[in-house]
């Protein structure tokens, strides 16, 4: 968006996008497109629908209707707004690498087991290659010593980057974070966001909601406000923070600094 | 006749009898065990992820079979089936025949035992934390792998418990099968002190052999816990 050339390609591509549970309407028609190696950065208030936006991307939550495509492709869906088709939808799962709030790593498996139950039990890449995969990886987010590690033992902090590192994997071609940090004490949250600007630095595509104001000015190509489930303004980062047009950004804004 | 006389393995004495029983007694119990496993294991999807006429049928299943106490269930049961399956027979046009008391044995103990480790299993699936299976499922798994690789060792640590009482109570259970005639620990020993008229030699021993089993199988159970559970810092038990 905005200062990628005309020709990169579109990475992830959301379409009036509604969501509802029950006669609660959670998203109002949502769209966003993230090109590849766009950082894509939601913020809103709580309960403005950031995280159901997020997990309609990937159908952990299933649309009430609108479109996602992910790099190109359509994803199928019922007139309900179920997926049609199971291994497509598994496909492109596996090109989408979740981050979540509570790290959900997988408490009977060891850091590598973690990082290698997708690609080799799911995706039959040989187990050499995926071990020496998830090697680089840990060593990437400075885990290399806990891979026989299970991660009842690790700080949030590490914990959080073993997530991440499981997530690259599977080589996916866009990475969700959904408050990666917000669950970690402060001072855990820093050794999170440098493996996360990282990430973004050597031209990753993302979609990350997060509360870290600072961070998201920093690393995010494009920020979209949303406010009761209807996207209020989106921008350039020093738009969106230097400037605040809507009177609810600059209150938001405000409130949260 | 001392006690060790007639606890001998080689006939006169009684040991080798009683130990058959047993044998009779395990064998009946790892089958109802593994059978209760299976119908625990489709009870609790079913309970969980079913659709309404499934969970009321299972509802129905368990409530009854919880409620009714297990030697008339082994009663109706037994004979039910037995008569089930003999009609037919003889509707097809064949000979009444006798069912294998092991067989029907494992049928009936596996039914009740069904029951309880259906619920037993769908409290240990509850218990996993949602965000592990929904990771794998965002992560692209296809729902049985992520039954098998997933819920079923995260749930595992939850369900042992459970399931080591399930498996005593099946030992022991088999016992009641002494009603429809079979050759298990208990009727071996009735048999014995009642033609020896040793009955305390006789009732104490087989008490022996129960403890011994309890013993060895929970000592067993620790074992697979501890495995089951070993993603988890040690706790102060
Ligand atoms: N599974 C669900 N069932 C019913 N309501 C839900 C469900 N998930 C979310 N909601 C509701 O949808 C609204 C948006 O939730 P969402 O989690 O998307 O907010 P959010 O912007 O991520 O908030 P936060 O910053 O607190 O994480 C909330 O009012 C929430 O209560
Ligand atoms: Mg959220």
């Amino acid at each position: 968006m905005g200062t990628k050339p005309y020709s990169t390609p579109e990475a992830i591509r959301v379409d009036d996008l509604y969501k509802s549970f029950g006669t609660h309407d959670v998203l109002k028609g949502v769209s966003l497109t993230a090109l590849e190696g766009d950082v894509v950065a939601i913020i809103g208030g709580s309960g403005s629908g950031k995280s159901t936006m997020l997990r309609c991307i990937n159908f952990l939550e299933t649309p009430t209707s609108g479109q996602i495509t992910i790099a190109g492709e359509p994803v199928a869906m019922r007139p309900d707004g179920t997926p049609a088709d199971r291994r497509q939808l598994e496909r492109i799962r596996q090109s989408l690498g979740m981050v979540f709030q509570s790290f959900n790593l997988w408490t009977h498996k060891t850091v590598l087991e973690n990082l290698i139950e997708v690609p080799v039990h799911v995706m039959k890449c040989p187990r050499d290659a995926a071990i020496a995969r998830a090697r680089k990886l840990l060593a990437r987010v400075g885990l290399a010593e806990k891979e026989a590690v299970y991660p009842a033992f690790l700080s949030g902090g590490q914990q959080q980057r073993a997530a991440i590192a499981r997530a690259l994997c599977m080589e996916p071609k866009a990475m969700l974070f959904d408050e990666p940090t917000s669950a970690l004490d402060p001072e855990l949250v820093g050794e999170v966001l440098q493996v996360i600007r990282a990430l973004a630095d050597e031209g990753r595509t993302m979609i990350l909601v997060t509360h870290e104001m600072k961070f998201a000015r920093e690393v995010a190509s494009h920020v979209i406000y949303l406010h009761n489930g209807l996207i209020e303004e989106q921008g350039p980062p020093e738009a969106l923070f230097g400037a605040p047009k809507s009177d609810r950004l600059k209150q938001f804004l405000k409130s949260v600094s | 006749m001392g006690p060790f006389d007639l606890l001998a393995l080689e006939p006169p004495g009684w040991g080798g009898n009683l130990l058959r029983g047993l044998a009779n007694s395990v064998q009946i119990a790892f089958g109802a065990f593994g059978l209760g496993l299976l119908i625990g294991t489709a009870g609790a999807y079913g309970k969980l992820y079913g659709g309404k006429i499934t969970r009321d049928l299972l509802g129905l299943y368990t409530t009854i079979v919880r409620a009714v106490p297990e030697l008339i269930l082994i009663l109706i049961l037994y004979f039910a089936v037995t008569d089930l399956v003999n009609q037919m027979v003889l509707a097809m046009g064949g000979e009444r025949i006798q069912i294998s008391g092991v067989l029907a044995g494992i049928a009936v103990l596996g039914v009740v035992q069904g029951a309880y480790a259906t619920e037993v299993l769908r409290g240990a699936i509850l218990a996993v934390p949602p965000g592990q299976i929904e990771a794998a499922r965002a992560m692209g798994m296809p729902p049985v792998k992520l039954a098998w690789r997933i819920t079923l060792p995260a749930m595992l640590g939850f369900a042992i418990p459970g399931l080591a009482n399930l498996w005593l109570i099946a030992t022991k259970d088999t016992a009641l099968l002494a009603v429809v005639g079979f050759n298990e620990l208990t009727q071996e020993t009735r048999q014995a002190a009642g033609a020896t008229k040793a009955f305390f030699t006789f009732f104490l021993a087989a008490g022996a052999i129960y403890l011994v089993l309890t013993l060895v199988s929970s000592w067993g159970f620790a074992r697979i816990e501890a495995w089951a559970r070993r993603g988890e810092p040690r706790r102060s038990r």
